[in-house]
C-alpha cells in the first residue's frame, strides 16, 4: 500500500498548496471586497439557490458582504496564525529540548520541570487563559498558540537527543573534537528533523482549529478582520434563516484541517518505519 | 513512603507553579481590572479605595502569598460579576460539566473502541480502511461546527432534540447529586430524566466526536502491535478460542494504551467544554468561564482556569496509578 502513503501526502500537500495560495493572493482571488457593505443584498443565499445572485456565489451574510470574499481572506489568518505558531513554538521548544537532552542533568530537569508545568494545562485552556488576558488581536493569539504548543515539540526532541547523543557517529564527533554547540547543531537536530516534521504537521492542523475556537469564542482576532471563526460565530444566530452563513466557513476550516492531517498521516507513514511493518 | 502520597507530594510543586503562572498572567494583562470594572465614571478616589479593598495595592508576591493561604482554606473570595462566592458559582456549575464529560466519554468509549479493535482484526480490509478515514473526518472536524449543525439538522429542521440547556422549563428536578440523570433517577422522575438525557445527547456527541476519532486510531494501533507479541502467537498454538484470544489476551494488554490516551484526552474534554457549552449554552463552568471573561471578572476566570488545570493534573495522576492496577508488570 505505499501508493496510499504518498498518495495522502500529495492530497494533503495539494490542498495546503490551495490554502497558501489562497491566502497570498486573496486580493487576486477574491471577486469582491470582504467589507464592502452592499445592505439591499443581504442574506442572499448561494448562486444556485432560488433567490441567489450570480454576483454572490456563496451568498452574503447578515451586512451584504461577499460570503466567498470573506472565506478567501479568512485562509490568510488561518495561514499566518497556523504557521508563524509552528515556527515560533517548534524554534523554542526544539531548541529547549535539543538542550535538555543533550546536556542533561541541571539544565534537563529545569527544563522538564517548566514542560511539566505547562503539559499540565489542556493547551486550549493555556490559550485561552492567555487571550482573556492579554485582549484580542492576531500577535497575542501567536503568542497564546505558540506558548500552548512549544511543549509538544520540547518532549519529542528531548526525548529523540537522549536517544542519539549515545550513538556511535556523536561520539566519534566529540573524539575528533567537535565542540559542544557544533555536535548538537550538526549532528544531532538534523537527525530529529523527521519527528519535527510529523509534529509540525499536526500542529499546524490542531493550532488552525484552536484560532477557529477562540474565533469562534471572541478571543482571537479583532471581529474587523474576516476569520473563519468568528464568521460562523456571527453566522450562529442565523442558522434557521441563512444556513450558508455557518455552512462555508465551517467546511474551510474542515478542508484545511482535513487536509494537513492526510499530510501529517502521509508522512508519518514514510518516516516511521515501525508503522511501515504494522502496515 | 507509598506511591500515591510519593506522587501527591511530588504533585504540589507543579501545582504551586500552575496557580503562580495564573497569578502572574492576571497582573501582567494591560489593563487595570479596577478602572475596568468601575468604568469611566469613576474617581480616582473611588479607584484608589477599591484597589485597596481588592489588596491590589500591596506588592505582587503578597498578594500571591494572600491569594494562596486564603485558596488552601477554600476561600477563592467573591465573583465581581454575580457578587457571590466563587466556590459557589463553581459548585453550582460543576456537576453539568462532570455529567457533559462523562457522557462525551461513553460516546467516544462506545464508538471508538469497538471500531479501533476490529479495524485491527480486519486491518488492511475494506472495513479498517473506512474506519480509519471515518476517524480522519472525525479529527479533522471542528467540534463546534459539527455542534452547529447538529442544532441546525436535529434541533432545527427535523425538530427532534433540543438545543439549549438542561431540561425543559417547567420541570422541576430535585437536586442531590447535581447530576440530573442520577438525581431524576433517584427520584423516580422519569419525565425529568428523559428531558435531562434528550438535553444531554448532541452537546455529548459534538464533544465526544473528536476524543472518539482519538482513540480509535489509538486502539488500532495498540491492538496490532499486541497482536504480534508472541505470547498471542502462544495463545493461538494453545488452541484458544478466537474470542479468548481477543478479550483476554489483546484486548487486556492492548487498554494500557487506551487508558493512557482516555486520561490524557480528559484534558481535552474538559477545555473542550467551553466550546460546546457555549454552542449549546449549557450551563456548566464552560460556560461560566466564558461569561467572567466577557464581563472581565478577573477574579472568577483565574479560579477556574486553576480549577480547570488542577483537574486535569489530578486525573493524569489517577491514570498513572492505574496503571499498575491494568498491568501488574508497572510498579511505580
Amino acid at each position: 500500500m505505499a501508493w496510499l502513503r504518498y498518495l495522502k501526502v500529495w492530497v494533503g500537500g495539494a490542498i495546503l498548496l490551495v490554502l497558501c495560495v489562497c491566502g497570498i493572493a486573496a486580493p487576486i482571488l477574491s471577486p469582491r471586497d470582504p467589507q464592502s457593505q452592499t445592505l439591499e443584498d443581504r442574506l442572499r443565499p448561494p448562486r444556485w439557490f432560488e433567490n441567489g445572485s450570480p454576483a454572490y456565489l456563496l451568498g452574503t451574510d447578515n451586512l451584504g458582504r461577499d460570503m466567498l470574499s470573506r472565506i478567501i481572506y479568512g485562509s490568510r489568518i488561518s495561514l499566518l496564525v497556523g504557521i508563524a505558531t509552528v515556527v515560533l513554538a517548534g524554534l523554542l521548544g526544539c531548541a529547549l529540548g535539543a538542550v535538555a537532552g543533550y546536556f542533561g542533568n541541571t539544565t534537563d530537569e529545569i527544563v522538564s520541570k517548566i514542560s511539566e508545568i505547562f503539559l499540565a494545562f489542556p493547551f486550549l485552556l493555556i490559550a485561552i487563559a492567555i487571550m482573556a488576558f492579554l485582549g484580542q488581536g492576531v500577535g497575542n493569539l501567536i503568542l497564546a498558540l505558540m506558548l500552548s504548543r512549544w511543549v509538544q515539540f520540547c518532549r519529542v526532541v528531548r526525548g529523540e537527543v537522549l536517544s542519539i547523543r549515545e550513538r556511535d557517529f556523536v561520539t566519534a564527533a566529540k573524539a575528533l573534537g567537535g565542540r559542544d554547540g557544533y555536535v548538537l547543531l550538526r549532528h544531532v537536530v538534523p537527525n530529529t528533523f523527521a519527528s519535527i516534521t510529523v509534529i509540525a504537521t499536526f500542529g499546524m492542523a490542531i493550532v488552525i482549529i484552536t484560532e477557529a475556537s477562540l474565533s469562534f469564542l471572541g478571543l482571537g482576532v479583532p471581529v474587523h478582520i474576516p476569520t473563519w471563526g468568528s464568521m460562523l460565530s456571527e453566522g450562529r444566530s442565523y442558522i434557521n434563516r441563512a444556513p450558508w452563513l455557518t455552512v462555508f466557513p465551517g467546511l474551510a476550516i474542515f478542508v484545511t484541517v482535513f487536509g494537513i492531517n492526510l499530510l501529517g498521516d502521509g508522512l508519518r507513514d514514510i518516516f516511521d518505519p515501525k508503522l511501515r511493518r504494522q502496515r | 513512603m507509598n506511591t500515591l502520597s510519593r506522587r501527591l507530594v511530588g504533585a504540589i510543586p507543579v501545582i504551586i507553579g500552575i496557580s503562580f503562572l495564573i497569578f502572574l498572567l492576571m497582573h501582567i494583562a494591560p489593563g487595570d481590572p479596577v478602572t475596568l470594572l468601575l468604568g469611566d465614571d469613576a474617581t480616582p478616589a473611588d479607584i484608589e479605595r477599591t484597589r485597596h479593598e481588592w489588596g491590589l495595592d500591596k506588592p505582587l508576591m503578597v498578594q500571591y502569598w494572600d491569594f494562596l493561604s486564603r485558596a488552601i482554606t477554600g476561600d477563592f473570595g467573591r465573583s465581581l460579576k454575580f457578587n457571590e462566592p466563587v466556590m459557589k458559582l463553581v459548585a453550582e456549575r460543576l456537576p453539568a460539566t462532570l455529567e457533559l464529560a462523562f457522557a462525551s466519554l461513553c460516546v467516544a468509549i462506545l464508538i471508538a473502541v469497538p471500531l479501533g479493535v476490529y479495524s485491527a482484526i480486519k486491518h488492511n480490509s475494506l472495513l479498517d480502511h473506512a474506519g480509519m478515514s471515518v476517524a480522519l473526518i472525525g479529527v479533522s472536524l471542528p467540534n463546534f461546527w459539527l455542534g452547529i449543525m447538529l442544532i441546525y439538522f436535529l434541533g432545527g429542521q427535523l425538530n427532534l432534540l433540543p438545543v439549549a440547556g438542561r431540561v425543559e422549563y417547567g420541570i422541576e428536578i430535585k437536586s442531590i447529586t447535581g447530576l440530573y440523570l442520577i438525581d431524576t433517577l433517584l427520584t423516580g422522575n422519569f419525565t425529568g430524566f428523559w428531558s435531562a438525557m434528550k438535553h444531554l445527547l448532541m452537546p455529548a456527541v459534538t464533544l465526544g466526536s473528536s476524543l472518539a476519532a482519538i482513540v480509535t486510531r489509538i486502539s488500532r494501533s495498540s491492538v496490532l502491535e499486541v497482536m504480534r507479541q508472541d505470547y498471542v502467537t502462544t495463545a493461538r498454538a494453545k488452541g484458544l478460542s478466537e474470542k479468548n484470544v481477543i478479550w483476554r489476551h489483546i484486548l487486556r494488554n492492548a487498554l494500557i494504551t487506551i487508558v493512557t490516551i482516555l486520561g490524557l484526552q480528559l484534558g481535552a474534554l474538559l477545555s473542550g467544554s467551553v466550546i460546546t457549552e457555549t454552542v449549546f449554552s449549557y450551563p456548566g463552568i464552560g460556560d461560566l468561564l466564558i461569561q467572567s471573561i466577557s464581563a472581565r471578572d478577573y477574579k472568577l476566570t483565574q479560579v477556574l482556569i486553576l480549577m480547570f488545570a488542577v483537574t486535569y493534573f489530578v486525573v493524569n495522576l489517577l491514570i498513572d496509578l492505574l496503571y499498575s492496577w491494568i498491568d501488574p508488570r508497572i510498579r511505580f
